[in-house]
This record gives structure tokens, sequence and C-alpha cells, in this order.
């Protein structure tokens, strides 16, 4: 069953290429649409919805859709699968969050639970690599995607334990979001915006969902010599740690532009620090290096 | 004497403890303490009991509860990111069972052990060695190494490296009941299991994926989120971690099924504890044709004893009459099997003289014979040596420091060091996993400490393996180059500073200064080249006695 479901979302996904010149993902990785325009999208999840009820709690979870997404649920957390890369950055892009939230909060940062009584949205959340750590942390986590299967997946993986039980997931977009008003005191949207087609209006949206005075972090890929070389064709196409067609370099943004639409939206970038890869030891490390990886911290005005 | 036996101890047990535990020496508060805790212990118990439908998991299991197991539990306990986790410790012995009351005038214990700064510093950071140096403990700061062959000797001097101390000898029941006291200070959630682990599972059938609110542990754990362990009283308990610090014949790595490389020494040693006529504070080590024997201070004129010898010898020495014992030894530390060697100044050291640098401390003083032994004080042990290293320290959710991932020959007293660096790695590595919200459990976390402890545990077994089969060849080339290989030591005094300062840990270069552990000294640390402290890990040492 979830085979055929892969290939009816990639044999859409080709058609949707061909139309609009835009890569998508295939269907075993991150699926980030933001305009709402895309009626095509909302098809898929009428289809989807049609095979599989809209999940709001996590108790009405039936037997055969567990078996179902089972499979599909191992891919996004298994550490060795696809997803990889992703998990071998997450502990690195926590931790600039973790220093930089403490300090805008004026949180404890040696207790183990900073973020307690915070609330924080995670757009873009995949299948919530990034949503459990911060829950773990004390967050109130809502995790957005606008792909139902990810949320599936998210919630699943959420529920094997109980810190990252409280997590709430919803099918849905950030435009959607500021439409029920919905505020947070943290906006995170890490390696989002080098996905989305309007890449200004997502940020006004993500501005409107914070409070006066929170915080937002974006993380994205500068659209630099080195990064085609890293990101897109040693990263794709030599070492395959990201599936082909995954990034488009035209898409990506520098660190400048992307402090300029954010200002455009009332947010000062306050902190920026780039991710620096050693292939000796094969770990990540914060660096100011963002000539390739980069990460930025900001506050939205008003406050 | 009440033995408590409680099915499970709650929190409580701490603060019960707390009447006993400044007051070593107070045999009637210990007794008193005893009573009162068992009473308590039987309505609690029975209390638990019924609640046994509804386990809370823990975050750790720490299955040993040993001088590593416990030196985890008090660094995971005052380190701020990790004080509030929630930990069970399974160990049936009788130490955890009634603490132990330590008098100064206990005769002591032949199980020692030699830790080195870098052990004293972590004890320091933790705030555990206030409480051994209210017991006996014995720095020493000069140590003295030569063979039967008589042809070199090494000494070695602290402040060659402007070090005040070597190391320092403490008994292994010092050492796990500082360790106990200071975790006693802190509130740490710690539950005390007196039971042996029988069973063990992490991969639960996937079949039994169970949507149920109503046993949220048990679903947790059909999800593989956590790990069941079964145990010889019938309890079980849910961790997300199980570390496996429970010796040598470690039952977690036999249950979560690690391979193991090694082999046997044909040596077995002999431990005792001897005593003086005068203070004895320096460290000594003559290796005879079929092993060392060293003589460590332990304090108030008494020595340690750690002899290598072949089983069949052992055998004898463990059996024969006290008098003739003490005779043997002192043979063998002075006359036995050869002479002494030269006193060589470095004036007369013609070949090596050119390199010789700022000449050290200790090349100027000459060969001095060790303290004659003047009686025994304790009785013998002997057990046998062997070598042994895990393939790997960590899988999903389990983990293991200590003896229970290798074990080495003792000629250089480094296995419980070895074993106390793990500890206190394996509470850094969870320190900086709960920074970044990870499961704790999680393979790449554990792996992250495999890595850093499997390079400095190797490296340092690999030389130590390489110094027993050097020095069990009765051979005259090599021993001629042994001999050189002594004045080598002695006199070129660069070579000397950097024996002594030896760290394979990696302890100065991997920048171990996080907030709680500053490295402000240059930190010493021994190889087994030449030296006297020839200490049996007392975890090697308790686990023949498990």
């Amino acid at each position: 069953m979830a085979l055929k479901l892969l290939s009816k979302l990639r044999h859409q996904n080709l058609q949707i290429t061909r139309d609009r010149n835009h890569h998508r993902l295939l269907a075993a990785t991150t699926l980030f649409y933001d305009r709402p325009v895309l009626n095509l999208s909302t098809t898929d999840d009428s289809k989807l919805i049609m095979k599989n009820k809209p999940q709001t709690t996590t108790s009405s979870l039936k037997q055969h859709e567990l078996a179902k997404f089972a499979a599909i649920s191992d891919t996004w957390w298994d550490s060795e699968g696809p997803f990889k890369p992703l998990h071998v950055m997450n502990p690195t892009r926590i931790a600039f969050i973790r220093s930089t939230l403490c300090r805008h909060f004026s949180k404890d940062p040696n207790c183990a639970r900073p973020f307690e009584g915070l609330k924080i949205v995670d757009v873009g959340c995949g299948g919530g690599i990034l949503s459990e750590p911060l829950a773990r942390m004390g967050a109130a986590v809502t995790g957005v995607d606008a792909v139902e299967k990810n949320i599936n997946v998210a919630r699943l993986h959420a529920d094997l334990d109980p810190e990252t039980s409280t997590i709430e997931y919803c099918c849905t977009t950030a435009e959607k979001l500021v439409e029920e008003q919905r505020k947070f005191d943290a906006v995170i949207a890490l390696e989002v915006i080098e996905h989305v087609a309007a890449p200004a209006e997502f940020c006004k949206s993500l501005a409107a969902l914070a409070y006066p005075g929170g915080a937002t972090v974006l993380s994205t890929i500068n659209r630099s010599m080195k990064a085609y070389a890293t990101a897109i064709v040693a990263a794709e196409y030599l070492l395959h740690w990201l599936p082909k067609g995954t990034h488009q370099w035209s898409s990506f943004l520098t660190p400048e532009e992307l402090v300029l639409i954010l200002q455009r939206a009332s947010i000062n970038v306050k902190e920026m620090a780039g991710f620096v890869y050693s292939p000796l030891t094969g770990r990540w490390s914060l660096s100011d290096d963002i000539s390739v990886n980069f990460i930025a911290f900001g506050t939205k005005d008003g406050q | 004497m009440n033995r408590v036996i409680a099915r499970k101890v709650v929190p409580t047990y701490h603060q019960i403890f707390k009447l006993s535990r400044k007051q070593f020496c107070s045999d009637e508060a210990a007794k008193s303490s005893a009573a009162a805790a068992s009473s308590q212990f039987n309505q609690e118990s029975d209390a638990n009991l019924s609640l046994t439908g509804n386990v809370q998991p823990y975050d750790i299991a720490i299955v040993g509860g040993g001088m590593v197991g416990m030196a985890l539990a008090c660094s995971l306990a005052t380190t701020p990111l990790t004080k509030h986790l929630r930990v069970a410790i399974i160990d049936s012995s009788p130490a955890l069972a009634n603490k132990p009351c330590i008098k100064r005038e206990d005769p002591p214990d032949p199980r020692v052990s030699t830790v080195t700064p870098a052990t004293i510093s972590f004890f320091k950071d933790t705030g555990a060695w206030q409480y051994v140096q209210q017991h006996r403990h014995a720095y020493f700061d000069k140590m003295q190494v030569w063979d039967y062959t008589s042809l070199g000797y090494t000494k070695y001097d602290a402040r060659d490296v402007d070090k005040e101390v070597l190391g320092c000898v403490v008994e292994n029941k010092v050492l796990h009941s500082s360790l106990l006291s200071r975790i006693e200070d802190t509130d740490f959630q710690k539950t005390i299991y007196h039971s042996r682990l029988t069973s063990m599972s992490l991969n639960p059938s996937s079949s039994s994926i169970v949507v149920d609110s109503t046993a949220p542990t048990e679903a947790s754990y059909a999800r593989g989120s956590l790990a069941k362990l079964g145990l010889s009283d019938g309890n079980s308990l849910y961790a997300k971690l199980v570390v496996g610090s429970d010796g040598g014949k470690s039952q977690v790595r036999e249950l979560a099924g690690f391979k193991t490389t090694g082999w046997k020494y044909s040596q077995n040693a002999v431990i005792c504890t001897v005593e003086h006529s005068v203070e004895n504070y320096c460290a000594w080590q003559r290796f005879l044709p079929a092993g060392p024997i060293a003589l460590l201070p332990i304090g108030d004129k008494f020595s340690n004893i750690v002899w290598t010898m072949n089983p069949e010898e052992s055998s004898d020495f463990k059996s024969v009459k006290e008098d003739d014992f003490v005779k043997a030894v002192n043979h063998a530390l002075d006359y036995g099997y050869g002479g002494h060697p030269k006193s060589s100044l470095p004036g007369s050291a013609g070949m090596f003289s050119w390199l010789r640098g700022n000449v050290t401390i200790s090349a100027n003083e000459s060969f001095e014979i060790p303290p004659k032994v003047v009686k025994l004080a304790s009785e013998r042990m002997a057990f046998p040596l062997s070598l042994m290293h895990a393939n790997e320290y960590a899988s999903k959710r389990v983990v293991l420091i200590g003896d229970a991932a290798h074990t080495v020959h003792p000629l250089a007293g480094q296995g419980v060091n070895l074993g106390f660096g793990d500890a206190f790695a394996l509470s850094r590595i969870i320190a900086e996993g709960i920074a970044v919200g990870m499961d704790i459990g999680e393979v790449s976390l554990l792996k992250k400490y495999e890595a850093e402890r499997k390079l400095a545990n190797m490296t340092m077994m690999a030389i130590l393996d390489g110094f027993q089969k050097a020095y069990s060849i009765d051979f005259g080339p090599l021993n001629i180059l042994r001999a050189a290989a002594f004045h080598g030591a002695h006199f070129i005094s660069p070579l000397k500073r950097s024996i002594i300062s030896f760290d394979p840990h990696g302890m100065i270069s991997a920048g171990l200064s996080k907030s709680k552990h500053e490295v402000t000294d240059k930190l010493t640390d021994q190889t087994s080249d030449q030296e006297s402290n020839t200490r049996i890990s007392s975890t090697s040492v308790l686990s023949f006695y498990n």
C-alpha cells in the first residue's frame, strides 16, 4: 500500500515539476509547499484524505494505518537511511537554537529543560527531527508541515516517548496558521526557505506568527559557488547524501538577502552562524563560515 | 547484624542514611540507623509492592554498583544538566545494602587502587575527594623501578615535572564509600535494587504494537523506546539507557551480545598488605623472571604487595606460613634472583651525558633498597590475570564502562583508572546529549562515547600488553636491551618527563575544560613503562569475588 502511495505521489510530482519548474523532492523526503494556491497540492491532500482520515488525536489512529506508515516512518527516523545527513547535523542546529533562545528569553542554559513555558512552532517539521528535541527541552511545540504523510510519521514517532507525545502536529501551512491568529514565542523554520516559491511572503508569515519581541530562527544554504560544489554536486551527485533534485541553486539565498527579507518583515537578525562539516570526524560544528550552510536568529520588532 | 532485605529501596533511603553519613566511626549510630531503616523499609516496600502495576521508567539503569558504577552515578548527580535524572542501581553486594562503617583503626584491606592525578581531579570536581581524605590514603611522589638482572634502574620523582604527587593509593572500599557519600549529599534520585540482573530485552516483537493508554510504560517498551530488565528477585524495571558496570564477567555484556577479544596471561597475582617499621613514601617495582613484584605505600607504615607469578607458585605462596612469606617477599625485593644495580650518577653516564638536557632531580638519586617488610597485615589473595576487550562498547540503549568493557594486566595500576575515565566520559556525553534534547539511549550518542574511550583504552592496553610480554622473557640480549631502556628512561630527562606526563586519555589535547572540570595543572598520567604502580584494578578483583 505504501509503495502505491509513493509512486502515485511521485507521478504527480513529475507533473507538477513540468508545470512549475520547481523541484520537489521525491516522496520519501520532505515536501514543503507554501502557497495555498497550489491546487494540485490540495488535490494530493484530498486524495490522501480519502484514504486516511484526518488525524487530530493520537488515540484515533487505526491499526491498518499504523502498519502502512510503519514502513515509511523507518526512513525518516532511520539514522542510517536517506535522512542521515539531517540527523547528523541536528545536534549542531539545536546547540545554536539553545544558546540563542536561552539568551533571548533569559533562561538558564545549564538546566535540563530551559524552554519550559515557551511556545515554539516548527514550520516544515517533516518527521519531527527538530520538534522532538525541542519538546525534550521543555517547550510546548507545534509542528506544521504541508504534507500529511510527514505529519503522520512525526506523530507516530513522537508517541514512542512520553516526553515528546505532547507535541502538537498539524498538517497545514504557515499562512493558514496566521489566518487562525496563532502566536508563538519562537518561530523556527530550518531548511525550508530554499524550497519556497516566494521567500518574502514566507518571511512575512513567519513574522506574523511571532509575538512582538519573539524569536525567529531560519536556516538555509548560501547561494555561493562553494555551496554549489558541496551541497549540490557533492551531496547529491557524488556522495548521494541527498536525492538528486533536492535543492535548486537558484532558490538559495545569500545571508545578505535573507537579512534584508527579514528586515522587511520586521525581524532584526541578531546572530548568524555557519555549519561546517569535517570529513575527518564526520561531525558538524558551528563556525563563522557562512559560505555553505548557515543559520540566522532574529527578533521581531515591537517590544 | 540487620541485613536489610528490602525489595525496593525507596528514595527516602538516602534520608535515613544521612543519620550515619558523617559518622564513619560510630558503631551505635550505624546499628541504630540500620534498625530504623529496616523497619521503615518493610513498611515502604509493602506499599511499593502494591503499586507494581504502574512502574515508572527510569532514565538510566546502572547495573553494577562498584567503584566505576558509583563514579558514573556521582558524576551524574553533581552535573547540573544530569542531576534531575532518575537512576536505578542494580547490585546485590552487601556493601550497598549496609553502609559499611570504615574506621581508621581497621587493618587495611588488601584490595587497593592507585589513582592517577587525572582520576584525583575527576574526584575533586565531583566533590568526592574530600571524603577520601577523611580515611587512610597515601600520596606518593617517588618511584623506583628495576629488575633482577641488576643492569639498570630508574627513579621517578614528581618534582621532575613540577608536580607534587605521582599518584595516590587508596583502599577500594574507601573510594566506593566516598562516592556513595557524595551522592547522598545531593538530591539525586537513585533507587538501589539489591538483586542480580537476570534478563534484559531491548527489541520487542514488532507485532505487539499496542496503542493503549492504560499501560504507557509497557507501550513505550513495546515501541522500542525503553529497555526492560528482569531481576533475580522477580522485579522488572524499565530504563531508557542501561549501563553495564558489572565487572569483568559482565552480565550486561553477555545479555547484550557484545563479543570480546582477549587472552589469559599465564600468571596469577598475589596481593596482601604488609607492615614496615618505618614509613614508606615511595612506590617500588622490581621485575623478576616470572613477573613483577610491587610495593606500594598505603599510609600508616603499611604497604600493599602485588606479586605476579606463575600459577603454581602463587598457590604455594598463598598457603605458605606467614613468616616464610615475609622472608620470600624481602628476598624478592632485595637480593633475590640477582643483585642490586649499581648506582650511576649523571657524571659517569658517559654515553648519555650529551642527551641529558635539564637534569631531572631523580637522575641524581642513587639506587635504594626498599624498606624491609616486618610482618603480614592481611590475608593473601590470589587470582588469575587476563586481558579482555569488548569489540564494541555501545549499542542501542546499552553501554559498557569499566572492567565490563576492558580488563588489563595490573603491572601499571591502570585498570580502574581507565574505568573511572570511562565513567566520567560517559557522564559528560550524557550531559551533552541532554543539552541538545537527544534521547539518551540513542546509538549515535553512545557511539560518540565509544569512539572517545576506545582509542584511549586500546592504546593503554597495547602498551601494557607489550610490557607484559617484553618482561616475560629471560634472554641475555633482551635483558641488556631492557637495561638500556632503563638507563635511557632514567637519564634522558626529556624522555623521562614525557613518560611521567604521558596522557593516554588525551585529556589535555581533548581540552577537557568543560564548565565543571578545569585542567588547571598539567596533568600527569602514568604509562606502564617501568612503573611501580602494580595496582590491581579493584574492579577486576571484585569480579573474582562476586
